[in-house]
């Protein structure tokens, strides 16, 4: 059977058009000279060093990177908590609405909870700032964690906490020794997908940012509605390509660990 | 002198190392374990025999602090065990799935239970390296579990689980994972293991052939009771209800009243049939009903009518079953009812003479079943 056939040609060329036009487009554009978006006017990176001259962008990305590794630690912490109990704690009285709770806030859209939680802020006299925006983060991320390490946790063999505590390990020393190193990359990948979540979070920031802290998207956002400038075309580029090393870094890492495993496996079934 | 048998079970004076008294496990509704009441004794092999469901598991769970009795007592060397977590007892366990930490090297595995015990580190070492010899794994210590192959994963656990020197290992279906030549060269592996050590090993398993080769002394559990706990002789030989007759091995059953008679009972069992005499120290009333276990191997097959034997009955072979060392012949008799008999393969095919629907004679001496009361 022959693979190519121009049908699939252009569906794949109609596909991969649909989804990276924009972005190619917007990449090209930060290396305009001119100031006009639509209007080219050859290759420059002075944008790029604009950027850097830009202070508030700086404060903005500062705030947002300080939020988003901030509140994605406590919400992986939190979250891997709440997947603990679901998973280990089997029925206890109220468990199906507990569980339906945790996932709740991954349905609720997002603009119900930044209002919910801008009152709740201004109901306790919270003044807001960076402060609330960890607070709002951390609540709608540590779902996601939670459903991450709880898929994990299904899978996971209970006899292996079971051998530890017959080693001589306590509960507690059980979790730390074995259940955590096996289960790390649900945490971790947890982690970064409460970290990604933040980063590029605009409604729930918007709702509980206050005039000492804006995070980045806001300032992008609020910044396109004057109209669009090349440093943002600059400053996008550059998270695109922050985030697409991070994509294939983590991918390549994942593919050669499991590269190894299949190796080492197979290696021991012949030995054997 | 004559070589002590191991039976400390038959010694008044001995002291059990295990005491269940009174046991009973529900898990909700279901009773796992049923008033059960077992001595297991220091150095034994004692294996826990049964269909999955009987309630094995629940025990070995129990002694490992898994899982709490709901009434009764366990006691591990004199000490009550209650409210005794699993880290707090002198007791090691192996999974069956051998629950090896996929994270550590085979040295950093055995070495777990040392390091949370606190041992000097120089000692550690030193015990490891004595474990790794035990089990002929020195080449992979450094290894992690994922490259090594099952049986190597299987001597890992062990390894592990008896580093710290337990009074007692807790062996859950340790062999289940492995293919069939592994598993028989592993039993006598274990059997030399624990007799090197002189730890208690209680197994759990559902393979009998694997309890009847390792074990001192075997349970024969059904839903959550212990139908015998005997020596695997005795349990072959002379078991003492028909579930464990058809549990353990190839048995031909034949339900009958028993009749007092000269020197033993005279069974009638079906209309048309000879009586079968059968020798037993039990006492029946007269009439009552009754049950003869018998054997395949302890039946005799021939052609012709022996002379002197005192049972016989006439069959037809039905169906025969080629083992190799052993074939199994399924006779029909007159009335219908099957009957196995076994015969060793000690003369090449072509020489053997008996084959389908040949008109045969079974035979076998009044001392061959076992008459039970069901």
């Amino acid at each position: 059977m022959r693979r190519f056939t121009w049908f699939n040609a252009t569906a794949l060329t109609l596909g991969f058009a649909f989804l990276y036009l924009p972005m190619i487009i917007l990449i090209t554009y930060s290396f305009n000279e001119s100031k006009l978006v639509t209007v080219w006017a050859g290759f420059s990176t002075k944008w790029y060093g604009e950027l850097l001259g830009n202070e508030s962008f700086l404060d903005a990305a500062w705030v947002t990177v300080q939020v988003a590794v901030v509140s994605s630690t406590i919400a992986t912490v939190l979250g891997t908590m709440a997947a603990l109990v679901l998973v280990r704690a089997g029925r206890f009285a109220g468990r199906t609405l507990f569980s339906g709770m945790i996932y709740a806030p991954l349905v609720m859209p997002e603009v119900i909870t930044g209002l919910s939680l801008l009152l709740l802020f201004i109901g306790i006299g919270l003044d807001r700032g960076i402060l609330t925006i960890i607070l709002a983060h951390t609540t709608f991320s540590m779902c996601f964690v939670s459903v991450v390490v709880s898929s994990r946790l299904v899978s996971f063999d209970r006899s292996l906490e079971e051998a530890a505590l017959d080693l001589g390990c306590t509960p507690f020393h059980a979790f730390r020794l074995v259940t955590l190193p096996i289960i790390a990359p649900a945490v971790i990948s947890g982690w970064l997908l409460a970290f990604t979540l933040s980063l590029d979070d605009l409604v729930i920031a918007s709702f509980t940012a206050g005039p000492s802290a804006t995070t980045l998207p806001i300032k992008i956002f609020s910044a396109v509605r004057l109209g669009v400038s090349p440093e943002i075309n600059a400053l996008s580029t550059i998270m695109i390509a922050i985030v697409t090393v991070g994509v294939v870094a983590a991918s390549l890492i994942s593919k050669r660990a499991s590269l190894a495993q299949q190796r080492d496996t197979q290696a021991a079934a012949r030995a054997a | 002198m004559a070589p002590t048998v191991f039976s400390p079970w038959d010694d008044p004076e001995e002291k059990p190392l295990i005491q269940f008294t009174g046991v009973t496990k529900r898990f909700g509704e279901f009773t796992a374990i049923d008033n059960l009441s077992q001595d297991i004794y220091a150095r034994e092999f004692f294996a826990l025999l049964g269909p999955s469901g009987c309630g094995k598991t629940t025990m070995m769970r129990m002694l490992a602090g898994f899982e709490t009795p709901s009434e009764g007592q366990i006691l591990i060397g004199g000490q009550d065990m209650a409210g005794i977590p699993p880290n707090k007892r002198p007791v090691n366990m192996m999974f069956q799935s051998y629950a090896l930490f996929p994270h550590l090297s085979v040295w950093e595995n055995i070495a777990f239970g040392l390091k949370r015990e606190g041992t000097a580190k120089d000692q550690i070492e030193v015990r490891v390296s004595e474990m790794l010899r035990l089990t002929r794994l020195d080449r992979f210590a450094k290894r992690k579990p994922h490259q090594i192959s099952g049986g190597q994963r299987q001597r890992v656990a062990l390894a592990r689980s008896l580093a710290k020197a337990p009074k007692l290992l807790l062996l859950d279906e340790p062999l289940g994972a492995l293919d069939a030549k592994l598993r028989e060269e592993t039993q006598f592996e274990l059997m030399d293991i624990q007799e090197k050590t002189g730890t208690t090993f209680v197994i759990v398993t559902h393979d009998q052939e694997e309890a009847m080769t390792v074990a001192s002394r075997v349970a024969v559990m059904d839903e959550g009771r212990i139908m015998q706990v005997a020596t695997p002789a005795v349990i072959y030989e002379q078991p003492s209800s028909v579930y464990v007759a058809d549990f353990i091995g190839d048995v031909n059953i034949i339900e009958g009243a028993a009749n007092p008679g000269d020197d033993g009972y005279d069974i009638t069992w079906a209309e048309g049939q000879p009586k079968l005499h059968v020798k037993t120290e039990k006492s029946f009333a007269p009439g009552q009903k009754c049950f003869l276990a018998m054997r395949p191997e302890k039946v005799v097959i021939s052609a012709e009518e022996p002379a002197d034997a005192p049972n016989r009955v006439q069959g037809q072979i039905i169906d025969i079953a080629y083992l190799g060392n052993l074939s199994t012949y399924h006779v029909q008799l007159a009335d219908g009812t099957m009957m196995k008999a076994q015969i060793a393969n000690t003369r090449r095919l072509s020489r053997r003479s008996l084959t389908w629907e040949d008109r045969v004679w079974l035979s076998w001496t009044d001392t061959a079943p076992v008459l039970l009361e069901g």
